[in-house]
């Protein structure tokens, strides 16, 4: 077994896992490069099914390549497929940096949607790598009533015996991506020819490394238009994956406090 | 055209192929300098960032704090607000041999859990003893608990060798100290070295302060380690995860934790003992040249289908059947504890074995280690972030490896309401494998004949009834005295009865059989299918064993059913002990007899005997009219 064939067993084995010990459970769909990936272990997990509903939850910002993938991937790959709507801006509070602003509302959408579907588990594609607070997450996180992320007081988790009993009214979040990095992610998508969309290869010296809400999401200098470019870069680049993603960097600790808020 | 072939002569080569990764925790006592020494590796590799370390520079200037190494890993607010690492944290480095994933595990002891959390992820281990205060209770402990995590690469950093002027004098007095500890858990350090992470003596680079020093500087230690590898070349362990039918297909999923399978193998499923062949291996793939796989190897998460359709569920482990896990419900535990409430003699829990999950009770703690010292106590109970030794009984069979046997199936977790709160490996020392005992019927094409006397006739005729009296007790609680003694006042009150002891079985029926637990468990089982033919010869068989095992007693019930009476001849070891009639128990605590019951070995009271005999309390003459009143209450016709 090589790198890839050993971070798809164990992101496999914690898919089951979950799908065992948790009822009602989704998996959220960013349309990024790595919740596509999830999407494709889960259907290896279970056989070429996807046996719980995959949700997107729309702020309606995203780019037009996205909701086109979205359409045409949720069809043929046979999700039970879930779009939830994020509420208006003005809801938001308003004290918020704009960036962290439309996070928030992205948070707020989410905690609608587990509200409105009584879910008790949500399948998140984060990775440990991406950002300083992800690396402390736990693949089975337990989350408050809100949603909340009590960082400080997490869970033992070891030898793959995850948190599993929970008191009633516990909202957790499983990752069964934590452990990937983002060049695993790529070289696994190259492996698998996993569908992608082109916003992530470079157009006029300029490429998308993290996709999220337009006005918010900026490209990076690139000039990698395959795969294999892209994983060149990636291991040559001191830039951090998060780098345009301009929620992350108004203040300090702003994505401290989304991910504490209940965002992913 | 030019410009494409430009572009891929500049791909190297091995960019396609997947660089190795090796994981490392970073352990050792609270201010020791973990945090820092992380700090500088990554600076001194490349592995920052661009702008991190000036961000950070300019975020201390703002602060008006002077910089360190150290917030470039505590990146959250609260750490640095408080100084220490709360959390595990995950970051990851290069060399050039290599791709590090490092696991920054906290050393302040209240945070015990993130440090075993940390661990648990690592192929390797470097561990951070401060020069100038040296080896401290948690440098101890955090050896003891990497070993008993299973982490068996270790090197070790002396650190801030700057502050005690580089002296080779004192860092050999810390590596020697420190050696011999880690020698006494059965740990050889691989490397020991001299650092100073603040100066970066020895990290990336070596250091011109520390000409004595010779060996490898920390990243190239690092790079002598080897990633864990999946125990392919074992026995097949592969625990049920759970059981599909999306489709037509049933199939049984799972990870292999151990050894490999191939279609047409026969596996068989612990406990339940059940036997099938696997039909073929599935998998999912969105090519169109995909051909199933034939044979799947330990790490591998995999499926399969059976020939035949029986019944298996989640926590079922299955092996081949010649070399199946042990199968028991008690078991010995090495465990770290980490829950909120102690963990309590006679509480229970809930085990979580692989995929398995069962209630289970802490029969005995029997003893605390002390990890600074490796001294024993005892307690009745086990505090947070204490190691202790431990009994633990479920109430069905459990299918399990010993630790030193298969590192991934002997080990379990122990969860109190809804937290995980410990974790231990598991010894088998002193319990028998029931797995022959369970599989005892061998033979095929086997009838009962009837009897032409029935039961009732029997008795009738005897005037009484056949039935097992089944002496339990220590050695010297006085149970051959009482067996004999009854024998004799049974006959001459017109009883059959026959004294079954166990000397005397051992020098014919059971002439074959030593004394290891298999051993012994399979003695118990003879004499009680002797004692159950005795009974429905209507005879009273009285026997005389120790039997310290209930799951050897709750065999022997089953062979006798309803007539079966435990009685417990009691008396405490201090009693038993100067009684020795055979003088076994002086050649016990000499070290002469090993596991000797009550010394060495358990010995588990019965749960709800028929009838106590208190030999301690109570003399002889009365302990035998009790015995004689009570077979003549259940016996007699």
């Amino acid at each position: 077994m090589d790198r890839l064939d050993q971070l798809e067993s164990q992101s496999i084995y914690i898919f089951r896992e979950a799908f065992n010990r948790i009822e009602n459970i989704a998996m959220l769909w960013s349309l990024g490069k790595d919740s596509n990936v999830m999407i494709w272990l889960a259907r290896k997990a279970f056989f070429g099914h996807v046996p719980f509903p995959v949700m997107h939850v729309d702020t309606g910002k995203k780019f037009p390549e996205m909701y086109a993938f979205r359409d045409r991937y949720a069809d043929e790959w046979g999700l039970k497929f879930l779009r939830e709507e994020c509420p208006p801006i003005e809801e938001v509070d308003q004290s918020l940096p704009p960036a962290a602003r439309s996070a928030a509302r992205k948070t707020a959408g989410l905690k609608k949607a587990i509200e409105k579907y009584q879910f008790n588990a949500l399948f998140a594609g984060i990775r440990r790598d991406e950002e300083a607070t992800r690396a402390k997450e736990r693949v089975f996180s337990p989350r408050g009533q809100g949603g909340q992320w009590d960082f400080r007081d997490q869970p033992p988790e070891f030898w793959d015996q995850y948190k599993t009993d929970f008191p009633p009214g516990t909202h957790i979040r499983v990752h069964p991506l934590l452990h990937w990095t983002e060049v695993d992610i790529w070289a696994y998508t190259q492996r698998e020819q996993i569908p992608t969309i082109d916003l992530y290869f470079a157009k006029d010296g300029k490429r998308y490394r993290s996709l999220g809400d337009k006005d918010i999401t900026f490209p990076v200098d690139s000039t990698a238009t395959t795969i294999p470019e892209i994983i060149e870069e990636l291991r040559t680049t001191k830039i951090s994956e998060r780098s345009g993603r301009a929620m992350d960097h108004e203040s300090e600790d702003a994505f401290e406090r989304l991910r504490a808020d209940g965002y992913l | 055209m030019g410009e494409t072939n430009v572009k891929l002569a500049s791909i190297n080569p091995d960019a396609q192929k997947a660089r190795d990764l090796l994981r490392i925790v970073i352990v050792g006592h609270v201010d020791h300098g973990k945090s820092t020494l992380v700090g500088r590796l990554f600076h001194d590799t490349g592995s920052l960032p661009d702008g991190k370390y000036e961000s950070i520079k300019a975020m201390c200037e703002r602060r008006g704090v002077p910089f360190e190494y150290a917030f470039l890993m505590d990146a959250l607010q609260a750490e640095r607000d408080q100084g220490i690492t709360i959390d595990t944290s995950q970051i990851w480095f290069k060399t050039e041999a290599r791709d590090y994933t490092i696991i920054d595990a906290p050393g302040h002891k209240e945070f015990l859990k993130n440090m075993i959390t940390g661990a648990a992820q690592s192929d390797a281990a470097l561990l951070i003893i401060d020069a100038a205060e040296g080896v401290r209770e948690q440098s101890r402990r955090h050896g003891y608990l990497l070993h008993l995590m299973g982490v068996r690469q270790v090197a070790v950093a002396v650190n801030k060798m700057d502050l005690v002027g580089y002296e080779q004098e004192q860092f050999d007095l810390i590596e020697e100290e420190y050696r011999d500890y880690l020698r006494s858990i059965g740990v050889e350090p691989t490397f020991v070295i001299p650092v100073s992470a603040r100066e970066g003596d020895n990290i990336a680079n070596g250091s011109k302060s520390m000409p004595w020093y010779k060996g490898p500087t920390v990243v190239k230690a690092l790079d002598s380690f080897l990633p864990n590898a999946p125990l392919v070349d074992q026995s097949l362990r592969f625990p049920v995860q759970d059981v599909y039918k999306f489709d037509q297909r049933r199939i049984i999923a799972g990870r292999i934790e151990s050894g490999s399978l191939k279609v047409g193998d026969k596996l068989v499923f612990s406990p339940s003992n059940k036997t099938a062949k696997v039909q073929s291996i599935e998998s999912w793939s969105a090519r169109d040249d995909f051909t199933p796989p034939t044979e799947a190897v330990a790490g591998e998460s995999i499926g399969i289908t059976l020939d035949e359709q029986i019944f298996v569920e989640r926590g079922e482990l299955i092996s081949h059947e010649e070399d199946a896990p042990i199968e028991t419900e008690v078991f010995r535990a090495r465990l770290f504890w980490l829950g909120h409430d102690p963990l309590t003699a006679g509480k229970s829990y809930k085990l979580k074995l692989g995929t398995f999950e069962t209630p289970v009770t802490v029969q005995k703690v029997d003893r605390i280690i002390d990890t600074s010292d490796l001294s024993n106590s005892e307690s009745e109970q086990v505090e947070r972030n204490q190691v202790a030794e431990v009994t633990i009984r479920a109430r069905r069979m459990l299918a399990l490896d010993e630790f030193t046997n298969n590192g991934r199936t002997g080990r379990f977790v122990l969860v109190d309401n809804y937290d995980i709160a410990g974790g231990g490996i598991i010894s088998m020392e002193g319990y028998a494998d029931q797995r022959s005992m369970i599989m005892a019927t061998k033979s095929t094409n086997i009838t009962r004949v009837e009897h032409g006397v029935s039961i009732e006739e029997r008795a009738r005729r005897n005037g009484h009834k056949g039935g097992v009296l089944w002496f339990t007790g220590l050695s010297g609680a006085g149970k051959s005295t009482l067996a004999v003694a009854l024998e004799k006042l049974l006959f001459e009150k017109g009883y059959s009865s026959y004294v079954l002891d166990g000397d005397n079985v051992r020098h014919g029926l059971n002439a074959n059989l030593g004394f290891s637990p298999e051993d012994r468990a399979e003695n118990i089982r003879r004499v009680g299918e002797t004692a159950a033919l005795f009974q429905r010869a209507g005879m009273l068989a009285i026997t005389s064993f120790i039997s310290p095992y209930r799951s050897d007693r709750d065999r022997a019930r089953a062979a006798a059913g309803d007539s079966f009476h435990e009685i417990y001849v009691k008396a405490d070891v201090e009693t038993c002990k100067q009684r020795d009639p055979k003088g076994l128990y002086k050649k016990a605590i000499a070290g002469e007899i090993k596991e000797f019951t009550g010394i060495s070995a358990p010995y588990e009271e019965p749960d709800s005997p028929n009838l106590v005999i208190d030999t301690a309390e109570t003399p002889l003459e009365e302990c035998l009219e009790i015995l004689i009143n009570y077979v003549e209450r259940n016996f007699r016709v």
